[in-house]
């Protein structure tokens, strides 16, 4: 006996206008709701409020941070490398007349809470699919992340989760994992943030549009089938804050499959050489919904589906269920129909599902039928992009005076040799110092065979050509910084990214962003949004580079307690011959040479990473940050290494010249001995945390043309001490000496004595 | 004639395009095999490269085993064609039994890429006799399924008949029986190991380039084949 359920189809919802539809429980408001009436004429069937609900959620339809995200295109210095920007799935740039780089963060934050291992994957999964959508071959990823308190009880659960599955499913697709960051703050207990970075190449004709063009050609389903799995995870998960329940929300967390993953890399990849497609585009959160609305959207046109021939893992899933779906491992082609054939025959080398569901029309209606009932008739660009713009409420948090007030350069100082020795041995073993090979080591970041740099370097380095031509990559981003001044805070990551990539020898080109904020119904995080984005934008257009798309990530909040405010900025460069690079670290090579500190040292510890780990303290205003310096301070690297100058350059970030130089020393176990510059206490020398700094050494030989370079360049220049490797220690004269292998002890035993060992 | 070594892609491998061009340093031609080919293409020798093959579900290696290009590989590596396999390639040989014992998940439980030094214990094999005996060589090791086990009477046998190709120097990294990190077949022409010569052939993107004599290794034993100064095949050590 079958049970028979009445089909909510379009003439069945016409014909039945009263009856009550849960909208608010899908997150739409009332005027959203009505809205979707007028547009339809009627009531929305059960399958297209479905999709209006998930499509104007915020994940989907960046309803509250559009009107602040205008800036960056208004704002964008003019760039004439930029071959596809913000609103195409990455952004392009052109690296080389024929090569050009697509690159973009996305984050998987509330998943990776609710279900860490399948979370994380699934983030770098998703991201991917992204890159590869522009015609692009995946080349590498990162993983910016950050954790709540490291001896909170369920940090270890997060972490080993998350990192486990990065490593999981990023192995298993071949991509080397070249860098990212590892940062924990309480402020992300219930909150962690796992952003993804991908970066792809493609030959500059090979660049692939998402626009469902040419009335009649095929809409064809490939990849993965289609389960119950992660039905509503964008918008249930990522549109409302956390409460006690959010944990039982397991079944919206996507669950992924990289081998399939894989196999639909290389079957993509093999219909692009062939220009088997037309337009493409990738299924991620919202599912088929987004994928077959924005694809109809950006053509103009109108598309004719049929559900029923979607394949399913569950044959029992309703309409509804189908277009909500967030399954992974799933693309959208759109193919002309003489070459359907063809790429079914691609589909099936590669063991990849492929079906046709339907064709393009000039209907300028998303026309969808289940079994020969219409269950969906809608214009698909009320979806894609006529949904709800809010301008918010903003207002400067309430406790931001008292913060600003507070500062940490009024704390208690070490300042005897001995409590300044133990404070850089305290400080390389505090978590967010302290090295990270037991997180990257689970990562492959060998695979394909091009990675130059990688974890620990400043950035990731990836060769392109046989002929040198390369590629690197940083993110960054400080919370806490942000939190203390959100304007000059997206600022300071800005600087940090553009400078890791500097100081490698590359020349920075462009940004991706991903930025993590709390509920943007409270006018406070919103107010630290407005003034992120302003900072951001204002930084770009200081710097000379574009903002190529990102990402926005709200509701990182767990009741009435948000995360620090946290862009994460990521910068990509390019070098003409990746064997001229710098690397971080001194070598038995260049012992002897002269160790130099680029920028102007201040005393400047709020919000930085001293008082943090020895106060627990967070006020101030940050580090001031000096874009015009930035930009001539990169010049002045990217020539040096054209000249062969350095050696060796090290980025100055968290932690300050002490840490700087523990890293130098420890990545090839070559010691160092520098002396305090006259015009400088001990402190402020080793741990203050002003920026547009770098640790350089250079030959003695050419120190007389590299400091002339840096007069040319009006960046200052101290020359602070030598490569000694047959000390084995960090020595700064007059005050301590630390043998490495005691360093090495207290900076690398941190993360393997808070994680390793099996999970209960 | 140029020699031709052929790599096998399967689906989900992933080192395939490091190991052809290890193949083209090393001064012979790549030739890319399928899984699905019925034939090795002319080749003179193969690699099973590194990767997650099937996605190394029921087990890594085990379906691969099945796949058609295996037909002609064990009957070539039966009348003395060099086979190479390294990382998920070890373990697919491990599973069609053309080598001994089986690779399990890491004594620590966590995936783990590390460089790392090994000791060339048999520098006879076809895949070795570039190497000093006893040299120790740097290459990277990356893998969540790379502890190497076998039982008692195997592990003796393999260690009384120089079988033991490679182990691991230091910190053994992964658990395996014996630091052994790859073994031969007794004839000495195929050879399996879980760390990755390919990714040690240049100084720019690998730890060292000592990964590179495993690649001239096979060209100078094939060059001795055909010149009929090899006794057939490089033959272990006590044999």
């Amino acid at each position: 006996m079958t049970q028979q359920i009445t089909l909510d189809s379009v003439e069945h919802a016409a014909a039945t206008p009263e009856v009550v539809q849960p909208y608010a429980e899908l997150g739409l408001r009332e005027e959203e709701y009505l809205n979707i009436r007028e547009i339809l004429g009627r009531r929305p069937t059960q399958s297209e409020l479905a999709m209006y609900s998930i499509m104007w959620s915020e994940h989907c339809s960046y309803k509250s941070s559009k009107v602040h995200l205008r800036q960056f295109a208004q704002k964008q210095p003019p760039s004439d490398r930029l071959l596809a920007g913000i609103g195409e799935n990455a952004g392009v740039v052109r690296v080389s007349d024929t090569l050009a780089v697509t690159f973009k963060i996305e984050s998987h934050n509330h998943p990776s809470f609710v279900e860490p291992h399948q979370g994380a994957a699934t983030g770098v999964g998703g991201i991917v699919r992204d890159i590869l959508a522009m015609g692009a071959r995946p080349i590498a990823v990162m993983d910016p992340l950050r954790f709540g308190a490291p001896d909170h009880p369920d940090t270890r659960r997060v972490v080993t989760g998350v990192v486990a599955g990065i490593s999981q499913y990023g192995n298993s697709l071949g991509l080397p994992n070249i860098g990212g960051e590892v940062v924990f703050d309480p402020c992300y207990q219930g909150n962690p943030l796992v952003n993804a970075l991908c970066v792809g190449v493609l030959p500059v004709e090979r660049l692939q549009r998402k626009a469902a063009a040419g009335v009649g050609n095929v809409v064809v389903l490939l990849g993965a089938k289609t389960g119950r799995d992660g039905i509503g995870g964008v918008s249930v998960l990522a549109s409302a804050t956390f409460d006690e329940t959010s944990q039982q929300r397991r079944p919206s967390v996507q669950v992924g499959d990289p081998f399939t993953e894989k196999l639909l890399i290389e079957a993509c990849l093999e219909l692009y050489e062939a220009n088997l497609v037309v337009g493409i585009q990738d299924l991620g959160g919202a599912g088929l919904t987004c994928a077959l609305s924005e694809t109809a959207a950006a053509a103009g046109t109108g598309m004719r589906i049929y559900l029923e021939r979607v394949p399913l893992r569950e044959p029992s899933m309703e309409p509804h269920e189908i277009l909500a779906s967030e399954s992974q491992e799933r693309m959208l082609l759109i193919v002309e129909p003489d070459k359907l054939e063809t790429v079914l025959e691609v589909a099936r080398k590669w063991g990849v599902l492929a079906t046709a569901l339907g064709e393009v029309t000039d209907t300028g209606r998303l026309v969808i039928t289940w079994h020969g009932q219409t269950v969906v008739d809608v214009p698909p660009s009320s979806l894609a992009d006529d949904g709800p713009v809010y301008n918010r409420p903003l207002q400067r948090p309430s406790d931001l005076a008292l913060l600003e007030a507070d500062r940490a350069e009024t704390l208690p100082r070490p300042t005897t040799p001995e409590e300044l020795r133990a404070t850089v041995l305290r400080m390389a073993a505090s978590p967010n110092l302290a090295d990270k090979t037991w997180v990257t080591e689970q990562y492959d970041h060998y695979v394909m065979g091009n990675t130059v740099l990688a974890q620990p370097e400043d950035a990731g380095m990836l060769r392109l050509e046989d002929s040198g031509l390369g590629i690197a990559l940083s993110c960054d981003g400080n919370g806490r910084y942000t939190r203390l001044d959100p304007y000059n805070g997206a600022r300071l990551a800005l600087a940090e990214a553009y400078r890791n990539v500097a100081v490698t020898g590359a020349t920075p080109v462009a940004v991706t962003n991903c930025l993590n904020f709390g509920d943007p119904e409270d006018p406070a995080v919103m107010w630290q949004f407005a003034e992120a984005v302003r900072g951001l934008a204002d930084g770009c257009a200081e710097l000379g580079i574009p903002v190529t798309g990102g990402n926005v990530s709200f509701y990182n909040q767990t009741g009435s307690v948000a995360i620090h405010p946290t862009p994460i900025v990521g910068v990509l460069g390019v070098i003409d011959d990746v064997r001229t690079r710098v690397p971080m670290g001194f070598a038995e090579s260049t012992d002897g040479h002269v160790v130099f500190l680029l920028g102007r040292t201040q005393l400047e510890l709020s919000g930085g990473e001293w008082a943090w780990v020895t106060h627990g303290h967070l006020g101030g205003k940050p580090p001031a940050v000096d874009l015009a310096h930035e930009r001539r301070l990169a010049t002045l690297l990217s020539q040096a290494r054209t000249r062969r100058l350095l050696s060796a350059a090290h980025d100055l970030s968290e932690g300050g010249l002490a840490q700087a130089l523990t890293e130098s020393t420890l990545r090839r176990g070559v010691g160092v001995r520098v002396s305090v510059p006259a015009d400088l206490d001990a402190f402020t020398f080793l741990f203050s945390e002003s920026t547009g700094r770098v640790l350089v050494s250079v030959p003695e030989e050419r120190v007389a043309e590299f400091t002339a370079l840096c007069d040319q360049h009006e960046v200052p220049h101290t020359r602070i001490g030598v490569v000694d490797a047959s000390s084995g220690a960090l020595t700064v004269e007059g005050q301590f000496t630390i043998p490495l292998d005691e360093l090495r002890r207290a900076y690398s035993g941190t993360l393997p004595a808070l994680f390793s060992g099996t999970t209960t | 004639m140029s020699t031709k070594i052929g790599v096998i892609t399967f689906p989900g491998s992933l080192d395939d395009r490091d190991a052809l061009r290890a193949v083209g340093l090393a001064g012979a031609e790549p030739v890319s095999l399928w899984h699905a080919d019925a034939n090795l293409r002319g080749v003179d020798a193969v690699i099973l490269p590194g990767g997650f093959s099937y996605g190394d579900y029921l087990r890594a290696g085990a379906i691969a085993r099945f796949a058609p290009v295996m037909e002609p590989l064990m009957r070539a590596a039966a009348e003395g064609m060099p086979v190479l396999g390294i990382c998920n390639g070890f373990q697919i040989l491990c599973e069609a039994h053309l080598l001994p014992g089986a690779l399990i998940r890491n004594q620590h439980m966590h995936f783990r890429t590390r460089d790392l030094w090994l000791r060339v214990e048999n520098h006879r094999t076809a895949w070795t006799s570039s190497y000093e005996p006893g040299q120790e060589i740097q290459v990277v090791l990356k893998s969540g399924e790379g502890r190497y086990v076998a039982d008692a009477r195997t592990l003796d046998e393999l260690e009384a008949e120089g079988r033991v190709v490679f182990r691991y120097l230091g910190e053994n990294p992964n658990g395996s029986q014996r630091d052994i990190a790859g073994v031969c077949n007794a004839a000495g022409n195929v050879v399996g190991l879980m760390p990755h010569p390919e990714h040690a052939v240049e100084a720019l993107t690998g730890p060292s380039t000592d990964g590179l004599g495993v690649f001239t290794s096979v060209l100078a034993h094939l060059a001795r084949v055909s010149s009929g100064t090899s006794t057939a095949t490089a033959g272990a050590a006590s044999r």
